[in-house]
C-alpha cells in the first residue's frame, strides 16, 4: 500500500520537497544543539522549559483528542464518521510521534533515552506519560493501518482491530489525566496549580484536536477531492466550538485567580479564542468557507499559544518575579528544530493520508 | 575545668560516632566490590560490618544554618564546595551551576510571614543549598530514578543515568538543581581529581558531600566556615549536636507548608 505515497502530481512533490527541506534544516540545527549543548536554546536558569515542552504538551492533547472520533464511531455508532476515523487515527499517530520527538529534542542526553526502559521509576508520572503515549502511538498506527488494509481488500477490518481501538480509549483518557496531574503537581508552575487544570486540559485539547481534524479534512478535500462528509465535519465543529467554549470559560476564570492577566500573549489567546468560537457557533457566519477555515485555524492557534505561554510563564527553577518572564525568547536553532519535528510529523501524516486517499479512490472506481 | 573536659569527651564521642556512621558508606562500597568476585575479595569481610549494614531511615543527615553567625560578604563555603566538586563558574547567569549560594532572605524564604522580621534581617544574605527533603518531589518525578534517595537521607544524582529531561527542576520548589547547558569542563577554574566532572546535558546539585562523608569528613562548607555557622549531623540521633541545637533554638525550614520535610534548618 505504501507505494501509493510515492506517486503524486507536481504539487504533491513540491510539498514533500519543502517538508524535507525543513527537516534537513531542523536536523542541522539539532546537530548544533547536540554539539554545544542546550545552551544554544533560549532556555536557561530562569526558564528551564521552552517551546519544546510547549509543543509536547500541545501535541499530546491533540493526539489524545482523536479518540473522540473513535469513541463516537465505535461506541456510539455514529456512522457519519466512517471516513473520518482513519484520518483521525493517523493524525493521532503523527501527533503522538511528534510529541515524543519533542521530549527527545528537549533532553540533555538523548542517547540515554533507553534508560527510560532500563531504569523506569514507577512513581514517576513522566515515565507513565511517556509509556502511555508510546502505547497510544502504537494502537493508533496499528489499528489505522489494519483498517486501511482491510478496506483495500474490500473486507471488514479484522476483529482484533476493534479490541485495539477499545484499548486506545482509556489510554487517551489516562494520558490526559496523567499529564494534567503531572503539571499541576509541579510547585514551580504555579499558574498550572488550579483544580480545573485537568478539565481545561481536556477541553482545550478537544477543541484544538477537532479543529485541526476539520482543517486536515478540508485540505484533503481541496487537494484530492476526497470528501469525509459534510455531516462529520458539522458535528466536529460543534464539538470544537463547545469544547472551546468550556476552555475559554475556564481560562476566563483563571484570569481572575492567577496572574495570567498580566501576560499579553494570554490575552491574545483569549480574544482570538472567543472570536473563532463565535464564528463557529453562528451558522450565518460559518457558512462562508473562508471564514470557517480561518476560524478553525485560529482556534487551534489560540490554544497553541495558551499552552505555550502558559507553560513558559510558570517554567523556571528559581522563584522568579513575574517581571522576568520575557527573558525567555526561543533562539533560531530552537525554532528550526521545532519546525523540523513538525515537518517530520506532517510528512508522515501526508504519506499516510496519501495512501488512504489512493485506497478510497481505487475502491470507488 | 571538669566541664571543659566533659565537653571534650562529648565532642570526641560525637566525632567517633560520626566517623562510625559515615564510614558505613565505605564498608558498603567495599562490600559491593568485593562481593562481586568472592575469591578475590580485597580483605576478609568482618561480620560486624554486615551487622551494621546501612538501614534505610536509620540515619538522616541534616544541617543547621545559623544566619546570625554567617558573615556578610563571606563566600568561603561556596568557594570550598564548588572547588571540591568541580562546579564550573559560568559568568552568564543563564548558564550558572550552583550547589550552594547566598541570596536574599526574600529569595530563600519567599512564603514566610515577615511581619515583625526586622529590615536588617530581611536584607541579610542567607545560605541555601539542596534541602535533602525527606519527601523529595525531585526523586518522585525523575523518570529514571537518576535522582534518588539514599539510605542515609541524602538525595543524590546519578550523572550517568540522568537523561537530562529537566522535569526535576520545576519539581524542586527551592530551585536547588542546576542543568549543564554546555560542557562544564571548560569553566572549571582549578579542577580536582577526587571528584568527577560532569558532562553537558545532565543536572547536578549539592550531594551533602557524600564523597567526604565516606572518608569520615564533615561537608566542605561546614569545615570551611570560619564562623562555625553550620552544624551537620544525624537528625535521627537525639544526642547529636544538631539535635541538641534544634531543641534549644527556634528554627525554620524553607517552604515547610509544601510538606517536603527539608533536612536543612535555619536560625534566623
Ligand atoms: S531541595 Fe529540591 S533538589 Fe533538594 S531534595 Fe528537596 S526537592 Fe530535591
Ligand atoms: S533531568 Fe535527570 S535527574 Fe532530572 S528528572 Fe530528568 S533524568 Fe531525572
Amino acid at each position: 500500500m505504501i507505494e501509493n505515497a510515492l506517486k503524486g502530481n507536481r504539487a504533491y512533490w513540491i510539498w514533500i520537497a519543502s517538508l524535507f527541506a525543513l527537516i534537513a534544516t531542523g536536523l542541522s540545527a539539532y546537530y548544533q544543539q547536540r554539539w554545544f549543548g542546550l545552551g544554544v536554546t533560549g532556555m536557561g536558569v530562569d526558564a528551564s522549559w521552552g517551546i519544546y515542552t510547549a509543543q509536547f504538551t500541545f501535541l499530546i492533547g491533540v493526539a489524545a483528542s482523536s479518540v473522540l472520533v473513535v469513541f463516537l464511531y465505535y461506541l456510539l455508532h455514529q456512522h457519519e464518521f466512517a471516513k473520518t476515523v482513519i484520518i483521525a487515527l493517523f493524525m493521532a499517530a503523527s501527533a503522538a510521534l511528534m510529541s515524543i520527538l519533542f521530549v527527545v529534542a528537549d533532553m540533555g542526553k538523548p542517547d540515554r533515552f533507553l534508560n527510560l526502559i532500563f531504569y523506569p521509576n514507577p512513581r514517576s508520572l513522566v515515565f507513565w506519560d511517556l509509556l502511555l503515549l508510546s502505547g497510544y502511538l502504537a494502537t493508533s498506527i496499528i489499528s489505522g493501518w489494519a483498517m486501511l488494509g482491510a478496506e483495500k481488500k474490500g473486507v471488514p477490518p479484522p476483529v482484533w482491530v476493534k479490541s485495539v481501538l477499545y484499548i486506545s480509549i482509556p489510554l487517551a483518557l489516562f494520558i490526559y489525566t496523567v499529564t494534567a496531574v503531572l503539571y499541576a503537581g509541579l510547585p514551580d508552575l504555579n499558574l498550572w496549580l488550579t483544580i480545573m487544570l485537568a478539565i481545561r486540559f481536556i477541553a482545550s485539547a478537544c477543541a484544538a484536536g477537532c479543529s485541526l481534524l476539520i482543517v486536515v479534512t478540508l485540505i484533503l478535500k481541496r487537494t484530492t477531492g476526497f470528501d469525509a462528509g459534510k455531516k462529520a465535519s458539522e458535528k466536529l465543529v460543534t464539538f470544537a466550538a463547545y469544547a472551546g467554549l468550556a476552555n475559554i470559560f475556564l481560562l476566563g476564570l483563571a484570569f481572575f485567580t492567577t496572574s495570567y492577566s498580566n501576560v499579553p500573549w494570554m490575552w491574545f489567546s483569549f480574544i482570538t479564542g472567543v472570536v473563532s468560537i463565535i464564528i463557529l457557533l453562528v451558522p450565518a457566519l460559518r457558512k462562508s468557507q473562508q471564514l470557517f477555515v480561518a476560524a478553525c485555524t485560529t482556534l487551534v492557534l489560540s490554544i497553541w499559544i495558551d499552552k505555550s505561554a502558559g507553560l513558559m510563564i510558570g517554567g523556571g527553577p528559581v522563584p522568579v518575579p513575574l517581571g522576568s518572564i520575557a527573558e525567555y525568547v526561543p533562539t533560531s536553532i530552537e525554532i528550526f528544530v521545532a519546525l523540523g519535528i513538525w515537518s517530520f510529523g506532517t510528512l508522515l501524516l501526508t504519506a499516510l493520508l496519501k495512501v488512504v486517499v489512493a485506497v478510497k479512490v481505487e475502491n470507488e472506481c | 575545668m571538669s566541664s571543659v573536659a566533659d565537653g571534650n569527651t562529648m565532642m570526641n564521642e560525637q566525632r567517633r560516632e560520626f566517623i562510625k556512621k559515615t564510614a558505613l558508606g565505605v564498608f558498603a562500597g567495599l562490600g559491593a566490590s568485593s562481593g562481586l568476585v568472592p575469591a578475590f575479595s580485597l580483605e576478609k569481610t568482618a561480620l560486624p560490618v554486615w551487622d551494621e549494614k546501612p538501614v534505610q531511615g536509620k540515619i538522616r543527615w541534616g544541617m543547621l544554618i545559623d544566619t546570625r553567625k554567617c558573615k556578610e560578604g563571606c563566600q568561603q563555603c561556596v568557594a570550598a564546595c564548588h572547588h571540591e566538586h568541580n562546579v564550573p563558574s559560568f559568568k552568564n547567569r543563564n548558564e550558572e551551576i550552583r550547589w550552594i549560594r547566598k541570596s536574599s532572605y526574600k529569595n530563600v524564604f519567599p512564603t514566610s510571614n515577615d511581619a515583625g522580621v526586622s529590615k536588617k534581617i530581611q536584607n541579610r544574605a542567607v545560605l541555601s543549598l539542596c534541602n535533602h527533603c525527606a519527601d523529595a518531589p525531585c526523586t518522585q518525578i525523575c523518570p529514571t530514578s537518576a535522582t534518588f534517595k539514599r539510605w542515609d537521607g541524602i538525595v543524590e544524582i546519578d550523572y550517568h543515568r540522568c537523561i537530562g529531561c529537566r522535569f526535576c527542576m520545576p519539581a524542586c520548589p527551592y530551585g536547588s538543581l542546576s542543568f549543564n547547558w554546555q560542557d562544564p569542563r571548560t569553566a572549571i577554574v582549578d579542577p580536582v581529581t577526587a571528584y568527577p566532572t560532569r558532562q553537558q546535558g545532565v543536572v547536578e546539585k549539592c550531594n551533602f558531600c557524600s564523597d567526604r562523608l565516606v572518608k569520615g569528613l564533615q561537608p566542605a562548607c561546614v569545615e570551611t566556615c570560619p564562623e562555625e555557622a553550620l552544624t551537620f549531623g544525624d537528625l535521627n540521633d537525639p544526642a547529636s549536636d544538631i539535635r541538641v541545637l534544634l531543641e534549644d533554638n527556634v528554627t525554620m525550614q524553607r517552604k515547610p507548608e509544601l510538606g517536603t520535610k527539608p533536612s536543612i534548618f535555619y536560625i534566623i
